[in-house]
């Protein structure tokens, strides 16, 4: 922690970056919270630890924060794969961000651009975590009906509040399809149906593009286990496309592309 | 009361299925008058939702068809759609959704038979299946409960 | 703020499955907290057994008893040039809300103020008319809770029809505050037995008062314009509808025409300030593009434009917002920074 907050007193001293993007204290003992700190002398109020979780790459696109300047961010495994499919899609210049690398497998440590963002991830352990695979196995295990019982309360929770949207970094287009009324796409009323389709279609659009991260999830304020759909898609793409989102700069979303010869067996 | 026939949208691509199709008329094939047919211009257009839409405004059964791998008009568009189906059938499956319900295929300009096929053994399968009921429709009959969640 | 007390009775924890069961043979849809891991939630209950009153607060609030989060207004069906249009019929179900907190029961003071201060809202009001609320004091709060700041408090009387609060020993304290309260307690008098003096102030939860809340409301006019605080409160806003639709008091809607064809339906499904959506016009041009008019917004609603408009707070103070707000957002600790500003 200490060597965390020297480093981002030196960004901020040397005018290398003009805002350190971390995580602070939150209102209790258990929550974290972002923190924009511009003044060096306020880098004590910079934490790190397991329960800083949140995905502040999401930040980046932000109006407020685009004007700031140059930024630092404290980003562990996660944010660092959000800011290289931030690359990917365009959205983030190269050297916009000094990344501070922190979390299990060590740090802090400086990565100043995207190539070495890229190497720095190279090294470390990919695909999810054994817990997580065996969550999405034992929801398979489950027959329709069960399956469709289980979503079907899931999604009656639902209030379309729009957090699991709002906190994604990949979600980050001007206009989102629930916006798109003329027709109306996706039902408005946060009914069985409209649920249903809102949580399909954020998940299908983020197929191949998700990089895991579990902060819509985490933002759900009725805990809906969105992230159980994006793990799914996410390890289909890989077994399928082998698509491994936010690992590298090379544009090749797995739904933007094809191969002639994709195996499926459903197509008669 | 009549036995149930099911309604069954198909959703097919304006150079081959929607042509095959055609050809299963001109050929004079007789095959089930359960399905109703939506045209688009290419498999790579029919939007996954177009699926859920369509079982949320009373679909029972859904074909999706284009062109063979090959030969889509516009190139590659059914190659595009095939990555697509096979990452979006697989959380059709994981949320429940009943895949005995939707049929995906490839029907040339020239497989009338093949599609007059497809359309019979559909109708067949969503026939003994019944109505889906455990869908929820987009339209409300008798407006919404005065209710919150529902409780288990 | 209290309502004026019209009867003091007691009864016994032993007696609310009692109650509850003859709440249900009346014909009344009973809502309830009911835990489902950490969630409380209200829902309709059939059984005592599922109902938890010993929560600090629901996710949700209650407002969804008058104030559903979607809700059909009326039908159409187009016809050549000719609308025929047919409206819902207005009818609710007769619903007891059982062990709402003071926070929950005042918030119906607040919607009542908003949803009928012009042209009446029938589709609000036939749900009010129909709807009893059986109000619990409480007797634990957490770090999110400010309603004393609002001059409000744990045992407060406003928006219930019967408030009941434990006085310990499975004894519980009814204060009985409208008609409709005395009407119910009369229609199971057996569970009741007359009250002698018992006071309910021990047996209150102990909520500190963060901030005054009417000089927050007296100085917001004044700090509409200091654009950097409001900047610096909303940096880490993410701009969901969270914090709104769990909200008790939030009543913004979207009013949306569903179409079929040449038939459809008009709904009303809850909206939020938060979202960028919420203002933006036809033409492209929004009056409020940063995040931080937004958040500005929200508290100068809830904190000056309600109170002077309608005389009522637009928070209850039940911190929802708060504890629902995925980036941490904390309404009471904003409103205490404003204060000691």
């Amino acid at each position: 922690m200490e060597q965390l907050q020297q480093m981002a007193r030196e960004l901020l001293e040397r005018q290398q970056v003009q805002v350190i993007i971390g995580y602070e204290a939150g209102s209790e003992a258990n929550r974290r919270r972002a923190v924009f700190v511009r003044r060096a002398e306020d880098v004590s109020r910079l934490i790190f630890d397991d329960a800083c979780r949140q995905n502040l790459a999401t930040y980046l696109l932000k109006p407020e924060v685009l004007v700031l300047g140059k930024i630092g961010m404290v980003v562990r495994r996660n944010t660092l794969r959000s800011l290289m499919q931030y690359a990917v899609e365009n959205q983030l210049a190269d050297e916009r961000v000094i990344a501070i690398g922190i979390g299990e497998e060590g740090g802090p440590r400086l990565l100043p651009n995207f190539a070495a963002v890229e190497e720095y991830l190279a090294q470390l352990p990919r695909g999810p975590s054994a817990a997580e695979k065996a969550e999405l196995k034992k929801m398979e295990q489950l027959v329709m009906e069960q399956r469709w019982a289980f979503w079907r309360e899931e999604f009656d929770r639902c209030i379309k509040c729009y957090a699991c949207r709002a906190a994604c970094p990949l979600c980050y287009c001007n206009r989102c399809i629930t916006e798109v009324n003329q027709p109306q796409w996706i039902p408005v009323a946060s009914d069985a149906l409209g649920n249903l389709e809102w949580n399909v279609i954020r998940a299908m659009h983020l197929a191949g593009r998700c990089i895991g991260c579990g902060s819509c999830a985490d933002a759900c304020p009725q805990g809906i286990r969105i992230d159980l759909l994006n793990g799914l898609l996410a390890r289909e793409a890989q077994q399928q496309f082998a698509a491994e989102p936010g690992y590298g700069q090379r544009k090749d979303y797995a739904l933007a592309v094809f191969k002639p010869d994709d195996k499926e067996e459903f197509i008669r | 009361m009549s036995e149930f026939e099911p309604k069954i949208i198909a959703f097919v691509c304006n150079w081959c299925t929607y042509a095959g199709a055609d050809l299963t008329g001109t050929s004079r094939i007789k095959y089930s008058s359960n399905v109703r047919i939506i045209r688009l211009p290419c498999t790579g257009r029919i939007d996954f939702m177009l699926i859920l839409q369509a079982f949320g405004q009373g679909a029972d059964g859904i074909i999706v068809s284009g062109c063979h791998p090959g030969d889509c008009h516009y190139t590659a568009g059914n190659y595009h759609a095939r990555r697509r189906w096979m990452l979006f059938r697989r959380l059709m499956d994981f949320v429940g959704v009943d895949l005995r319900r939707v049929h995906f295929s490839w029907v040339s300009a020239a497989e009338g038979a093949k599609w007059a096929e497809l359309v019979n053994q559909v109708v067949d399968e969503v026939r003994t299946l019944g109505p889906y009921k455990a869908f929820p429709q987009r339209f409300h009959e008798n407006g919404f409960p005065v209710q919150l969640t529902v409780a288990n | 703020m209290n309502s004026t007390v019209i009867g003091r009775k007691l009864t016994k924890a032993a007696n609310l499955p009692q109650l509850l069961k003859r709440l249900i043979g009346a014909g009344q849809q009973v809502l309830a907290p009911v835990r489902q891991g950490e969630r409380v939630s209200f829902m309709p209950a059939t059984d005592f057994s599922a109902v938890d009153l010993d929560y600090v607060q629901s996710v949700c609030s209650a407002k969804e008893a008058v104030f559903p989060r979607h809700e059909m207004m009326m039908k159409f069906t187009l016809t050549g040039k000719d609308v025929d249009m047919k409206p819902v019929e207005l009818t609710a179900k007769p619903t007891v809300l059982f062990g709402v907190h003071p926070c929950d029961a005042a918030s119906f003071t607040t919607l009542r103020a908003l949803f009928t201060w012009d042209s009446p809202d029938e589709y609000f009001e036939t749900k009010l008319d129909h709807l009893t609320v059986i109000g619990l004091s409480c007797a634990m709060g957490d770090s999110y809770c400010f309603c004393t700041s609002l001059g409000s408090g744990p045992g407060d009387t406003r928006g219930s029809d019967i408030l009941l609060t434990r006085l310990g020993g499975g004894q519980i304290l009814v204060e009985v505050l409208t008609e409709k309260g005395r009407a119910l307690v009369a229609s199971m008098a057996e569970l009741f037995t007359a009250a002698n003096g018992q006071k309910k102030d021990d047996h209150l939860a102990k909520i500190a008062r963060r901030f005054d809340g009417e000089k927050v409301k007296a100085q917001l006019p004044e700090r509409f314009n200091q654009v950097d605080l409001w900047r610096e409160q909303s940096m880490r806003c993410i701009g969901c509808g969270a914090c709104a639709y769990v909200c008790p008091t939030c009543s913004c809607f979207d009013i949306q025409d569903e179409r079929q064809r040449n038939s459809g339906e008009r709904l009303r499904c809850w909206d939020s300030c938060g979202f960028r959506l919420f203002t933006l016009h036809a033409s492209g041009h929004n009056p409020r593009t940063m995040q931080s008019e937004r958040w500005r917004q929200r508290v100068m609603h809830k904190f000056s434009y309600q109170p002077q408009r309608l005389d009522v707070w637009g928070c209850v103070g039940c911190g929802r917002c708060s504890r629902g707000c995925p980036v941490d957002m904390n309404l009471g600790e904003h409103l205490q920074q404003l204060a000691e500003l």
